[in-house]
Formats: C-alpha cells, structure tokens, sequence
C-alpha cells in the first residue's frame, strides 16, 4: 500500500484515530507520519483545553493563593468544591465567581493579564444601572476636583468617564 | 424552508466567495458565550433544567423585535437530528464537536442563511455565533451584538460589573467574545514561515492553529487565526487588533505567493495543474487528499493560472466532501472507501459544470 498522503513510498504506519463515533484510518509512509506529527500544526493527539485549564489551577509553589485546600469551600449554591474546580478547569454557576473569588483573582490576571471587564454591558440588567450610578459618581468627582484645581486627577477622571460612556454606548 | 432542509444543503452564505480579501480569507467569525442568571452552567444541569433553559431560549427567538430586526431564527434539538446530520453541522462550521456529546440536553438555532447560530447547552448556556463570508470581523461583531442585545430583552444573562459575562471557563470570561479569521495560506506553507507566523501571532495575544489540526487532519493550508483573552478590552478593540494582525499576514502570504511565482513559476504552475487534473479525473479520493488540491487550485485561482473556477465553488466542495456530508448525500453510512469513490465522482461532477 502506498502512502495516501505522497502517494510515492510505502506506508508503513497506520493510524486509527475514532472521533465523532467515527473511526479514521491513515496510511502513511514514516516520512510523512513524522511530518504530520512532529509539525506545528501536526496530527497532535487531541489537545483537551480543559486539561490544560486545570494544569493552570495546579499549585504553584511562588503563589501560596493557588494551592488547593482540602476540604476547601465549595459554591453555595450549586453546591462545586474549589477541588472540582480546580480539576474540572470548570465553574459551577454564576455564583461561583463569588465563592472562589480569592482563587480566582490571580488565575483570571494569569490568563487575561487583568481580572477588569472593559466591554460591552447588558442593557437591561443590573449593570447598567451600576455603570450610570458609577458614571454620576465620577461625574461628582471631576467637578469637585475641577473646583479645586487638582487637574491631573480631573484628568484621569475624566478618562474613567469616557470609558464608561463607551462601555453604555 | 425546514431546519431539517437547512441541515442538508450543502451552501451556506460563509461559502460565497465574496467579501473583502475572499480569496485569502475564507471566512470571519464572532461568537459570543453567554450564561443565564438563574441556572448552574450547562455541564452540571439536570436534564430538566436544560429543558428550561432551551425553552428560555425558544421563547427569546419568537420576540418580536428579534423577528422583525434578526429575521426568524428556528430551534432544532439536537435529539431531533440524526446522527449524520449532526455531524453534517460540525462540517459546515455551524456547531462545535461539543454539542454532538450529550445531545439530548442541547440544541441549536439556526437563521435560514446560516450567518446566524446558537449553540444551546454547549459549554455555556449560549453560544451565539455570526460567521460571513471574506474579512468582515466589524459587520460580524455588529450583527452579534444586535442579536445579543435583541436576546437579552427576554433572557436574564449571568453577568458581574467587575467581570462581565460569567461564562462556564474562566479563559471566556468578560466580553465572552471569540473572534476569528479562516484563512488560506499556503504562500507562507510553501516558504516555511508558518512557524514564525504562529509564534508571532501568540505574541500579538492571539492563536493560529490548523483548521483540520485537531487530532484528524493537518492539510488544505487553512488557518484559524483568534483573539485568546477576553477581558480587559472593548470588544471593538479586539475585533480592531484581530483584523490589523490578519492584514499584515496577508500582506506575508502576498509576498511569499509573489516570490513564488516569480523564483519557481513553472514547478508552482504545474503543481496547481497537476492538482487541477487529479481532482478532475481522480476515481478515489480521500477527504486528506481531496483538502491538499483544493488547496493548490485555490491557490490557482488566486493566481489566475485557473479561471472559469470560483471561490464559492472551491468553498463548497471544501464541505461537501467532508465524511458526513457525503453519507448524507449518499443517504446511507459509507464505509472509508466506498465514501473515497463517492467523493472522486463528486468532485469530477461538480468541476464539470
Ligand atoms: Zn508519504
Ligand atoms: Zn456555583
């Protein structure tokens, strides 16, 4: 049998691969196979991102805050331990959010490098009020700091501002 | 026109053709992951539950202002489908492998045109997705951000004025915005500058990976470039940058199709006619082989070394010879080469015309 990727030499290794319920076989010959698996975009065995999610919870000796804690809180409300979590690379509920805050904190600056939310808001719900009630707040502030003359704070008071004008859009 | 008849049409708008950059982009993305308020993330919900949040989502489609503005959007459970025809939707890039596990707790809604899906009970409650034929990130983020909007007049979202939408992965939390580019280069394959795009894109905080590289299939020069953080920017800002990075590649790939062209004329020419004839006279053809020679004919047409081809019919042959779709054309289960012989008289039919 030829290989089915060159099409020019023997294939000499033959991979099954089942995905979907559906089994996949493929003859290759050991240039091509090692092509495709050693490339950056090669046949790499499936890569679960969940895995690699949980890898991010795992201690890590310099953050105390990581380290998982044994018989750790769990969510009140849908009832996840912070162990699961940590396993699952999974939240539970909205609530969570809350519950595991601490442990949370560092992982989201991990990931994103910030643990802020400068997109969109619902136009309905809670948020947007909070940002108008935020927005009047800063509006106050800016006038008090205009009033005596702290321009560099009405400066970065106003930039705050403007960020959540647009944020409301 | 039924869901059901959606599912088996081989065309989507995504396939056109058209849009800006059409022939390097193939397609652009947005996908949103949103949360209800009042029920735990889908992987720990009863089925009931999922039940509810489905009905939630049904009851948001028929609003009035979504009908009116977003065009009828229709909900199909996934139970409701075979298992072809679940696979047919991972194909046609309308649903994500996901949402064919633990089928009976989700569903998908779908506009006639397909620019519009759902995914229900996916890893989040919803997923809603706008995808569009060439490079329009900015006309995509638009259209899922009045969908979104339009939805959330009935539908409670989890939301935190710190975090933003509360989605099920932390990595998707804040805008829950995946945007994404699927492009054709083969120029940078060719040049062997694949590897330095990847890393530096990742720089960039964005990803690109092989399309068909998860675990199956690495061929057919197709790349999905996205954004990989999701918190701490504008939305728009995200869909900026993407599309800035996805400029400077192709103007990469441009430049290597050019040195191409220019150093090996006569080995490029006839390896895209080569291509071209295989996929024209070829009685088996496996779905790794069929992808790689598309690939080479696009890249001819691009070129203008091929003309009288389109995109939209290079785009829908890209699909229509994917495993699931031939056995749904076929109408039965094909064992690997019976589907190769399938797929050769397909494709030799369709260059005919
Ligand atoms: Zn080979
Ligand atoms: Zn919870």
């Amino acid at each position: 049998m030829l290989c089915e990727r060159c099409h020019q030499r023997v294939a000499t290794v033959h991979l099954t691969e089942i995905s979907n319920n559906v089994k996949r076989e493929m003859h290759l010959c050991e240039a091509c196979a090692r092509e495709l698996q050693g490339g950056p975009f090669g046949w790499l065995p499936q890569f679960s991102l969940h895995n690699f999610l949980a890898g991010l919870f795992e201690p890590d000796v310099a953050h105390e805050a990581l380290r998982p804690r044994v018989g750790g809180r769990r969510c009140g409300r849908c009832g996840l331990s912070e162990e699961e979590m940590a396993r699952g690379g999974l939240l539970g509920c909205a609530s969570c959010y809350d519950a595991f805050q601490p442990r949370l904190e560092p992982l989201l600056r991990r990931i994103h490098g910030t643990s802020r939310h400068a997109g969109k808001v619902p136009a309905r719900s809670g948020g947007r009020a909070k940002v108008l009630r935020e927005l009047q707040g800063l509006k106050k502030q800016l006038e008090e700091a205009v009033a005596r003359e702290e321009f560099e704070r009405a400066a970065v008071l106003r930039d705050q501002i403007r960020e959540l004008e647009r944020k409301l859009g | 026109m039924s869901l059901k008849d959606i599912v088996s049409r081989a065309y989507s708008y995504w396939m056109d053709g058209t849009g800006p950059e059409a022939g390097l982009v193939i397609s652009s993305r947005v996908r949103l992951a949103r949360n209800l308020a009042e029920f735990p993330f889908p992987h720990l919900l009863p089925v009931e539950q999922a039940e509810q949040v489905i009905h939630a989502v049904h009851l948001a489609l028929q609003h009035r202002e979504v009908t009116q503005k977003i065009g009828k959007l229709e909900l199909i459970r996934m139970g409701e489908l075979t298992a072809i025809e679940r696979n047919v939707l991972v194909e046609k890039h309308l649903i994500s492998p996901d949402l064919l596990k633990d089928y009976q707790k989700k569903a998908v809604v779908l506009r006639d045109d397909e620019v519009i899906s759902i995914m229900v009970n996916e890893e989040d409650h919803l997923r809603l997705q706008v995808l569009l034929p060439g490079l329009q990130l900015r006309e995509a983020w638009r259209l899922a951000a009045e969908t979104d909007d339009l939805l959330e007049r009935t539908l409670n979202y989890a939301f935190n004025e710190r975090l933003g939408y509360l989605t099920a992965c932390p990595t998707n939390v804040g805008t829950g915005l995946r945007a994404s580019v699927m492009l054709h280069l083969p120029g940078l394959v060719l040049a062997n500058q694949i590897e330095s795009m990847v890393n530096a894109v990742a720089k960039l905080g964005l990803t690109a990976r092989g399309l068909y590289g998860e675990g199956t299939e690495a061929t057919g020069n197709l790349f999905q470039v996205s954004n990989q953080v999701t918190l701490g920017q504008s939305e728009e800002e995200m869909v900026a940058n993407l599309t800035a990075v996805t400029g400077r590649l192709l103007a990469q790939e441009r430049a290597a199709r050019q040195a191409l062209y220019r150093d090996r004329r006569e080995t490029l020419e006839d390896r895209i006619w080569r291509s071209y004839g295989i996929l024209k006279s070829a009685r088996v053809l496996s779905s790794e082989e069929t992808m790689r020679l598309l690939s080479d004919v696009r890249l001819g047409v691009d070129l203008k070394i091929i003309d009288g081809l389109s995109h939209r019919l290079i785009n829908e042959l890209m699909v229509l010879t994917r495993p699931a779709f031939l056995m749904k054309l076929a109408g039965r289960e094909m064992p690997p080469h019976e589907r190769d012989v399938f797929r050769a008289r397909l494709v030799r039919d369709k260059l005919k015309q």
